[in-house]
């Protein structure tokens, strides 16, 4: 019963671990990205936009399959991970965080990107007539402008992560320690009849999501700006 | 010294533009909607890029070739027709955004003259920039455009998003910088009166060019052009405070062409004024009026005549010193009095505003 605790605790672990760092590497690229979306009038911008998107249409297992090919030893990725020595990704938790990035990339570009497009172009132009540069205009004005669009992004950043599932069982399998996150986990428990410790998991699951939301939301206080 | 010439062409717009324009003083930028004057604005301040255009200020080069100064590199500043403040940073972070961002060696406007200058003392400490009215919203736009010292000062009709209370506000507030800071001013207005109240030098812009720029006086009394036409058409007269009436309460200005009686003045005698005089306020007689309660009647002599519309002529007429005065009398007057240009005629002006 103990080693099934700590196996539990070790996927409870995991799946922070996987959430956190995912949603750090998903604000860094996320946000240039859906700045970029939100300025350009390139003709490229629909089909960047599209393909971040994608996501929200495929199912997770077709993502996870494309995934798997293309980090498998004979996948572009693979050969490249393999290049540098970095061996190949599938069954490995950067692979797990690499998946999971491509996967739950539209949730923080799209807030970000609908934060930036309500920043009207005035005040940027503004900014400029006061001698900030472009670099400048971003970090003195966009990105605070567009905080509640970032702490959106967050929140739905790091809730996807944590309840991805599909992408997970095809790319990470079920190692434990490596790639067996809390879902993954929860889904042996039922497939072994064991109600109780899925109970507790999924409980665990669930308050501790509720409980980072509510945190999130009282510490974005939606009426300040009005 | 400022040397423009812009090019640019939108599928319903085109400006053209070449002009010399010095670099002192205030310079309107006036026209219809849609004649080109923002865009030229903007063309100026490195916000909107018109291919092949020139732009020297003051001996910098600001736009040549593919020479191309990005706005933020120019040393200007913008008031926009809304104050556009910076919704999260407070009045003084507002303020401060463009000063702290310029070198201290090149701060020449200082924050302690910008704070009572504008009258921001009871403002900075604001949290939030929404919860200002309009005028003091402009006014805090306009203290954030100065406090990066610029070359230039570009003002998008700063007034036209103001209820006239506001403008009211805001009026004196704007004379007072054009007198303690020597700063050449680009003033955008499609009002005739906030013109006359404060260009030195008028450009007239029509579907994107320049059809005629001078000093103000001058355009205001020619009647070809499309200023002419306007219901508040007439001309400004500069002048100086000369004796006060303390009986009727009143102060004559003098100007080189003569005098007139406005109501009074507390200003010192010597002091220099801005009047206007409207075109419809002014009526004409061939012989000195008798018995006419009217105050002002000036000596003139007719130079010009010219339509306006189906009923109307505009005259133009030489006071003396060079200054010239309009009338705007109907035609059937016109006939009657069997008015050429040369005559010589009483101008009877019925109302003076002092604007300045």
């Amino acid at each position: 019963m103990d080693t099934a605790y700590s196996a539990d605790l070790s996927a409870l672990w995991l799946t922070c671990k996987l959430a956190t760092v995912v949603t750090i590497i998903l604000l860094l690229i996320g946000t240039p990205i859906a700045w970029w979306l939100s300025r350009t009038r390139s003709w490229f911008k629909g089909v960047i936009g599209a393909a971040v998107a994608l996501p929200i249409v495929l199912p997770p297992t077709v993502i996870g399959f494309y995934l798997l090919v293309a980090m498998g030893p004979g996948g572009p990725l693979g050969e490249l991970t393999q290049a540098l020595h970095l061996g190949v990704l599938p069954f490995t938790f950067p692979g797990l965080v690499v998946a999971s990035v491509i996967y739950s990339l539209p949730f923080v570009v799209q807030p970000l990107q609908n934060a930036f497009e309500g920043i009207p172009g005035r005040t940027l132009e503004a900014a400029a007539t006061l001698r900030a540069s472009a670099l400048d205009r971003f970090f003195s004005v966009a990105l605070p402008l567009a905080r509640p669009g970032l702490l959106t992004a967050t929140v739905l950043g790091f809730a996807h992560t944590v309840g991805e599932f599909g992408v997970v069982l095809m790319i990470g399998g079920n190692i434990p320690d490596q790639t067996r996150v809390v879902s993954v986990q929860i889904y042996d428990h039922v497939e072994a009849m064991e109600y109780a410790q899925a109970h507790w998991l999924s409980g665990a699951m669930l308050v501790f999501s509720f409980a980072v939301l509510l945190a999130l939301y009282t510490l974005n206080p939606g009426g300040k700006r009005k | 010294m400022i040397h423009a010439r812009f090019k640019l062409g939108y599928p319903n717009f085109v400006l053209d533009v070449d002009i010399d324009l010095p670099g002192y003083g205030i310079t309107a930028l006036f026209g219809p909607s849609g004649s080109g004057k923002t865009t030229l604005l903007r063309c100026i301040a490195g916000l909107e890029r018109a291919q092949g255009g020139l732009l020297r200020v003051k001996g910098e080069v600001w736009q040549e070739g593919a020479r191309f100064l990005p706005a933020h590199q120019r040393r200007v500043g913008y008031v926009f027709q809304e104050a556009n403040l910076f919704p999260h940073l407070s009045v003084r972070g507002n303020l401060e955004y463009g000063y702290k961002r310029i070198a201290s060696g090149a701060r020449k406007v200082r924050m302690e003259q910008v704070i009572p200058l504008l009258g921001l003392g009871k403002l900075m400490e604001r949290r939030d920039p929404s919860s200002l009215s309009g005028g003091e919203r402009q006014r805090v736009a306009i203290g954030r455009a100065l406090l990066t010292s610029p070359n230039l000062l570009l003002m998008d009709e700063p007034l036209s998003g103001l209820d006239a209370a506001s403008k009211q506000e805001i009026l004196p507030y704007l004379e007072r910088l054009h007198g303690e800071l020597e700063i050449p001013v680009f003033y955008v207005s499609h009002a005739l009166d906030e013109v006359a109240r404060r260009a030195d030098r008028l450009v007239l812009l029509e579907q994107g060019c320049v059809i005629a720029h001078g000093k103000l006086n001058e355009m205001l009394s020619r009647l070809e052009l499309p200023t002419a036409h306007y219901d508040d058409a007439g001309v400004v007269i500069e002048a100086q405070v000369g004796a006060q009436d303390e009986t009727y309460h009143l102060t004559r200005l003098d100007f080189p062409g003569g005098s007139l009686w406005v109501g009074r003045v507390e200003h010192a005698a010597g002091t220099l004024v801005r009047a206007r005089v409207l075109a419809r306020d002014v009526s004409v007689a061939t012989a000195a009026p008798q018995g006419s309660s009217i105050t002002n009647i000036l000596a003139t002599r007719i130079v010009e005549i010219r339509d306006e519309g189906q009923d109307r002529v505009n005259l133009r007429m030489a006071v003396g010193g060079g200054q010239m005065l309009l009338s705007r009398i109907t035609r059937r007057s016109r006939d009657q009095l069997g008015l050429t240009v040369g005559m010589e005629l009483f101008a009877q002006v019925k109302s003076v505003a002092l604007i300045a």
